[in-house]
């Protein structure tokens, strides 16, 4: 069996990717999907910390992370829908408007 | 037979390549489809670690439903090649962020020595199947469940509702 240890450090290195996507890019969709990255590495950790424990409560809450991952995306595209009709654009930087 | 810790580098790498691709293609298309690749390979770290149900929804939730979901708006958007996104602050900012969340993962792993007693465990642990995961998730997570499906309830609605090309009469 690979050590546990192994799946925290993959999913750090998600977690980490996911960051660096989300901060650096400006693409709002690209920018979701950096969290979807993010969400992804947190469902590897509740899967790998569980095996040696109860493994289907791991299961559990990665469903519920998946979950609101789904509902996230949902809201989150129609967002930026309204956006792109409103900007003609789908960069974060267009919008400025509470900007002082 | 392929052991499980070959298994389980095949699988992170595909992940790992998947998402360094999804933050540096240019064009959406491109990422979306990497991250694909990122959500196979995490269905296979899933597989590898017992969670045959927990792999089975990864493929069909995140790369079936959530990412024609992405690629339907990158679609309906129609945009132009991307401009070029020079953005050195942020780089340098996110690089370091990134750098110190792996040092905060690294540095208590690397010196919590029952964490790795406990990584090889003697007696093979149950798996989360199907009928195991239904029986925690109906009795003990029972509630959170059904908050789980007012959310989703709530994001259609809220997502119809943002999407909705507005009437002429009524404002945003």
């Amino acid at each position: 069996m690979a050590p546990q240890s192994w799946y925290l450090i993959v999913s750090a290195l998600l977690f980490g990717l996911g960051i660096v996507g989300f901060v650096t890019r400006r693409n709002s969709l690209v920018m979701f999907m950096s969290v979807e990255l993010m969400l992804n590495a947190a469902n590897l950790v509740f899967v790998a910390a569980a095996r040696d424990h109860v493994p289907a409560r791991g299961s559990a809450c990665a469903l519920f992370v998946i979950a609101v991952a789904a509902s996230e995306v949902a809201v989150g595209l129609a967002l930026v829908l309204a956006l792109f009709r409103l900007k003609k654009s789908v960069d974060s930087d267009a919008v400025r408007e509470l900007r002082a | 037979m392929l052991s499980e810790r070959t298994a389980f580098l095949i699988f992170s790498v595909i992940a790992l390549i998947g998402a360094v691709n999804v933050i540096t293609r240019r064009h959406p298309v491109h990422a979306a489809l990497w991250l694909v690749g990122t959500f196979l390979g995490v269905a296979g770290l899933f597989l590898t670690l017992g969670a045959g149900l927990l792999g089975a929804i990864q493929v069909m939730v995140y790369a079936g439903a959530i990412m024609v979901l992405f690629l339907f708006v990158i679609l309906l958007l129609n945009l132009d090649a991307p401009p070029d996104e020079g953005l050195s602050f942020a780089r340098g900012a996110s690089l370091l962020a990134a750098v110190a969340t792996l040092a905060l993962i690294a540095l208590p792993l690397a010196r919590a020595p029952e964490l790795r007693a406990a990584a090889t465990p003697e007696s093979p642990v149950a798996d989360a199947s199907a009928g195991q995961v239904a029986n925690v998730l109906f009795t003990r997570y029972a509630l959170p469940f059904e908050v789980v499906s007012l959310l989703l309830l709530i994001a259609m609605v809220g997502a119809i509702h943002l999407a909705r090309r507005p009437r002429r009469d009524e404002t945003v």
